[in-house]
Formats: structure tokens, sequence, C-alpha cells
């Protein structure tokens, strides 16, 4: 190789100008949730399982009419996901619960995008093609996309659908938060706004906060004192309350640390302003340099080829 | 030149070629199948288990198994150990396909591979696949930059192009000859930009998974993943040399360079050992340990990639009569590279279960396929380079 003392310092002078000037800063990890969000707070003690909002979710998303539509039944034997046609799906669970006459409770449970605070699927995104918006709402923006399908290996709440029957333009599917409808003065999601029961409330998310804590504490009897979505994986724009344990009806148990803590304190404290890749490229240039000079003083001139 | 690399100059078409490409043919039925269908059409992924066996064995660990690019070339070009440049050529060729096969599989993989380019443009920092994906760019193009001198080692003088093109004869000449100058001088910045930016990307694809604590099983979730990905990816390294010299120089009747490769297995036990220490350290320090008699297929995988992948070859390599013995070496190595190769599926496809709605993966036979293909292929262009291109030692060929 032929590196020479005087060129490896003159680039490593430019290299290390330029990291100098603006210093690696290693700033705690900080939520980048917007302020003042919007979201929706589900109550499964009203929710009877009619299956409105998923009709309501495929007219206003443009997606086919949902399976059986009309039935409020058979439906229910099998478990079933969001997918690529469906943004919510209601479930049915018998979680052990009894009327009087010592008859199962079945409990109904709409899945859908939580809009988390941190998302970790935005976090993830190689392209950014997923953004929380200010309305609180997790948008998917199809022009960016690749398809590498890292926001499902990340998504907490296994939402993130996938059209792997499209060969050439498939999309990521899910819940859009009707982000065009709640960005106008007074719009409601559409499954919000066709809820028979006001099992899901619209509104923004301090105030459903407020909103849940006030029926916990009325009908303590009735519900478990957990807002599921206050805290978990640091919080979610969408909040369930209920009168059975949540995973239960197949809402996971999470941490409260917001999933995208961990990968992003590592990434920025190593990478910022790149000065770990300067600063080995400095040390192995340094290597390089002195093997080499210990070379040439032994006569021994190396151009050995890559 | 310090070593005598040369042309093989034998017969291309062995049977051996021939049965790779009969896998490439069937890879690239099943590839033609999934641009018609879709890649629910030839895979077994879901919406739960987004990525299978081509983001786990052809980008990950192909990853991996090309580290012995980067280890061999900052041994011999930034240590200094001139002793080990035979094994630096044969090594950057395996990086080259390596990383070449690597961006083949994620065209195949990914949902939109047209729209490849534009991580290029849409940058998200906080995406460890974003870093990744930068690096991978880069240091491909840099591998290709290190490969330059070795085509004009060989054609420099006499360009011969057939037909039509031998216009260009002139040209390509001078251009490599202009490339060789130039190269020749600048060549340093490469050699250690291509170490930088493997540590970076090969640590990043530990970091990949951080994003999903309550998938991966905590056998390896840690939050030093990055750290024991980097670790046995620079393990690895020259156990995958010494895997694909003996396998190279066995296939054409070379002599077994056990002069270099002995030598190399002694600093893999330095390299191999910290890699082992940080896992276990690791699995202790965390208490993971609990886990490991609980029978299930994750904690069995995890039993056998350290037991057979890590401990088991260590130990093999402590003793003085394996590590003299060709045999020896390449079992200890094979069972090396094997351990990481376990250790990348287990991290991404064994390991990862998503609490909700997993219903247990394992590749289609299509999915299969496309990944045996670009293995034969991958392959088959090795051996081609290494027939016309001067890529291994062969002044001491042994005739049989």
């Amino acid at each position: 190789m032929q590196i020479t003392r005087r060129h490896f310092f003159r680039f490593m002078g430019a290299a290390g100008a330029s990291v100098a000037v603006r210093p690696p800063s290693a700033h705690a990890w900080q939520s980048k949730a917007p302020p003042d969000t919007f979201g929706c707070l589900v109550d499964l003690t009203r929710c009877v399982g009619c299956r409105k909002c998923e009709e309501a979710c495929a007219t206003v998303n443009g997606l086919p009419e949902p399976e059986r539509a009309d039935c409020q039944c058979t439906i229910f034997e099998k478990n079933r996901r969001p997918d690529e046609t469906a943004f919510t799906v209601i479930n049915r669970y018998y979680t052990g619960k009894v009327d009087t006459f010592d008859k199962p409770v079945p409990t109904y449970a709409k899945v859908q995008c939580m809009h988390c605070q941190d998302p970790a699927c935005v976090s993830a995104c190689i392209v950014g093609a997923l953004t929380k918006e200010d309305t609180g709402a997790v948008r998917y923006d199809v022009s960016k996309c690749i398809g590498c399908r890292y926001c499902m290996v990340a998504c907490p709440f296994e939402i993130p659908a996938y059209e792997y029957f499209d060969p050439i333009t498939p999309r990521v599917m899910k819940c859009t938060f009707c982000q065009e409808r709640i960005s106008k003065a007074d719009g409601l999601p559409g499954c919000a706004a066709i809820c028979p029961t006001e099992a899901i409330t619209f509104g923004r998310r301090d105030t459903l906060l407020k909103v849940a804590k006030k029926r916990l504490k009325e009908n303590p009897g009735i519900y478990l004192q957990h807002i599921y979505g206050e805290k978990e994986v640091g919080g979610t724009a969408w909040m369930y309350i209920s009168s059975v344990p949540f995973d239960t009806v197949n809402l996971p148990t999470l941490p409260d640390t917001p999933a995208p803590k961990l990968s992003e304190t590592i990434q920025h404290s190593l990478f910022s302003y790149l000065w770990s890749p300067v600063l080995l490229f400095g040390v192995l240039g340094a290597f390089m340099a002195r093997c080499n000079q210990e070379d040439h003083k032994e006569n021994n001139p190396d151009k050995g080829g890559v | 030149m310090a070593h005598n690399a040369r042309p093989m100059n034998r017969p291309l078409w062995t049977p051996g070629v021939l049965v790779m490409l009969v896998f490439m043919f069937a890879g690239a039925l099943a590839i033609i199948a999934r641009f018609t269908g879709g890649i629910g059409y030839v895979t077994n992924l879901t919406h739960a288990r987004p990525w299978g066996i081509w983001v786990g064995i052809d980008v990950a660990t192909g990853v991996a198994l090309a580290a012995g690019g980067f280890t061999t070339a900052a041994l011999a070009h930034i240590f200094g150990r001139h002793y080990y440049e035979p094994v630096t050529r044969p090594a950057l060729l395996t990086a080259v396909l390596g990383y070449t096969f690597v961006v083949i599989g994620l065209l195949v993989d990914i949902g939109r591979s047209w729209a490849i380019w534009k991580p290029m443009f849409h940058w998200n920092f906080n995406s460890v696949l974003f870093e990744v994906a930068m690096c991978v760019m880069i240091y491909l193009t840099v591998l290709y930059i290190e490969f330059l001198p070795i085509v004009a080692e060989q054609f420099k003088g006499r360009v011969n192009l057939p037909g039509i093109l031998s216009k260009l004869n002139n040209l390509v000449d001078k251009l490599l000859q202009v490339a060789d100058r130039i190269l020749g001088k600048v060549m340093w910045v490469f050699i250690i930009l291509g170490v930088v930016l493997s540590c970076m990307h090969q640590s990043s694809l530990g970091s990949l998974m951080l994003v999903a604590p309550t998938k991966l099983h905590p056998l390896w979730y840690t939050p030093i993943l990055p750290l024991l990905f980097l670790t046995s990816a620079i393990a690895v390294g020259y156990p995958m040399v010494v895997f694909e010299t003996t396998l190279a120089t066995s296939s054409f009747k070379l002599n077994s360079e056990m002069h270099i490769l002995a030598p190399l297995t002694r600093i893999t036990i330095y390299l191999l050992g910290v890699y082992m220490v940080v896992k276990v350290g690791d699995m202790v320090v965390r208490g993971t340990w609990v886990y490991l008699l609980d029978g299930t297929t994750q904690t069995n995988a995890f039993i056998v990639e350290v037991l057979f992948g890590v401990m088991l070859p260590w130990a093999m390599l402590l003793f003085q009569r394996v590590r003299q013995s060709a045999k020896g070496v390449f079992f200890a190595a094979a069972l090396i590279v094997g351990g990481v190769v376990l250790n990348r599926i287990n991290v991404f496809i064994v390991g990862f279960k998503p609490p909700l709605s997993d219903n247990g993966y394992f590749p289609a036979v299509s999915e299969i396929l496309v990944t045996l293909g670009l293995v034969a292929a991958l392959m088959f262009i090795y051996r081609v380079a290494v027939t016309y291109l001067p890529v291994l030692q062969a002044s001491k060929e042994v005739r049989s």
C-alpha cells in the first residue's frame, strides 16, 4: 500500500476538522410524540359485536365489503386479524366471565392500528414512508415505500398487513385513523362515527384519559383499574378499558418503554456525526501507516495487490 | 506481486458445475414465479411473519459469511501481516460475490424491487435498516474498487474483446491502465473504509431486531445484540476463508495452503473466544439460562448454536494436533461457519415469535429454491472468476 505518513495525516486532518466543528453529543432519548393529539377510547364493556365499524371502515377507506357483514354469530368462531382487505375487525372472546345464570358472557374486542405515540414502525421505516402526524395518525406514504416490511417486523401489535399477491406494486395496508376526516373540524373516524353503543369515543387524547379515569373511578366494580394504551410502549392514541384482563382479548402485554428507544439510542450515540466511524478510520490508518513504515525500514517494499 | 496468484485455466464445465446450473435454473423459475404471482405466491410469509429465509439466510447470513473480506484485508494490509496475502484475494472475491448476492436477494425479497434506489433520497436516520442499507451500498462499491486491480492485472495490455466490441479494445485497455495506476496510490483509503463500513453494518444488522423486544426470544434479545453480531462476524471471517480455500484447493487439486490456514485458525481461537465470552456472559448476566432446559424449539436451537457452533470448534482449535491437520482445521472451520449461519437464522427466523398470531413458519419449496439457486449462482461465478482471473495461489500445484 502506498500510504505515507504525510498523506495519512493530511487526510485525517481534514476528517478530524469536520468532526471537531460539530462535536458528537449523546442526547438522551426523547419522545417525538406530537403534542395534543387525537385518540380513541374503546370501552369493551359497551361493545356488542354488531360489526358496523367494520362495514363503515370498509366504505370510508374503499376496501372490499367485510366478510359476511351481517353475520354476528358464526363469523366469531374464528379469531380474525386485520389484513390487507380489512383495517379493523371485531373478535369475540369467552374469558370465563358469567352472568347471573352462570351463562358465559362474551367480550367483543375491536382490533386496529393503535397509532402509537412513538411508533416502532415509524422509527423502523427505511425511507420514512411512515410518519406520525400532528393529528396522532400514523400515516403511510406508498410513494416512498420499497416494500422491505421492516415496519411489520417492528410493530408490537402485529398490525401492518401486506399485499403479498401483488407482484410489482404491493402496499402496506393498515388503519389510517381516517386522517383526512379527522383533519377537518368535527371529523370523526368512520368506525367511531357509526358505533351505535358509543363503545368508541373520539377526542383529544388528554381528554379521553380523563373520561376513562372517570369511568374507572365511578364503576370500580365493572372496570379493571387499567387503561390499556395509556402507558403501553410509551402510550398509544387508541386506548381500551375493559372488565376482563386485556391479554384475554388478545391485547398483548407490553412494556412501558417506547419500542424505538433502545435502537435509536444505540444508533444515535454511535453514529451521530459519524464520530465512531471517523475515529475507527483514524486508528486503523495510524496502524497502517506505522506498519507500512516498518516495512520500508526493513527495505522490503510491499506493492501487494489487494 | 508479493504472491503469485494466477488463473486456474481449467475446463469450466465439470459435473459439479452442471449441478450448480440445475439449481440456478430451478431458482430462476421460482424468481419468475415471484415476479408474476407475488411474494405470497412463492413463500409462506404472513402478515405476522414478514421476514423469512430470504432475509434470514440470503441477506443476514450472506453478509456475515462475507466477513472474510474485511478481516483478511485488515490483517494483511492494515496490520502489515503480508504473510497472509495469498488468502486476501479469494476472501475478497467471496466478499464481492457475497454482497452482490445480498443485493440480488434483497431485490427478490422487497415488495417493490424497482424502488430499491429510494433510500438514497428519502433518509430516516432513526432507522437501523437505513444505516445498514447505506453501508452495504457504499461497501459494495468499495469492494468492486478493491477488486478492479485483479481484473486490470489479468487484462492490462491484452484486452481482446470479441466481435464488434473489439473496436473498444484500446479504450478499455487505457481505462484499465489509468484505473490501476490511480488505485495503486489511493487503495489504502478503500481498504480502511471497507473495514470501517463492515464494522458498522455487521453490528447494525444485530440492532435491527432491537425494535421488537416482545417478538424475539429472550435468549437472543439483548441490548448487546449488535456487539454479538460484530464479534461473531469477526470470528467467522478466518474460518470462512479456511472453509472456502480448502474447498477450492481440493476441488482444483492445489496445495492445501496449510502453512497459512493453520496460523489463521490460531488467531481464530482468540476471536472466537471473545465472541464466546461475550455471548455466554450475556446469558449469565441477564439470567436467560433459566430457559435452557425448557425443551422448546427455540431453546434447542440456541443450545445447538452455542454448543456445536462455538464451544466445540473453539475447544478443538486449542489442540495443536487439530490445527496442524487439514481435516481438523476444515472441520472446526465448518462448525464455526455453521454456528454463525445458525445464529443468524435463529435471530431472524427461529427466535422470532410474534405473540399474537404466529402460526409457525417453514419456508415454502419455491422459497428454498430461490435461496439455493442464489447460492449456486454465487458458487458458479466464483468458479468462473478463479478460472479466468488471478485469484488463487497456484505456485505449488500438485499433480494428481
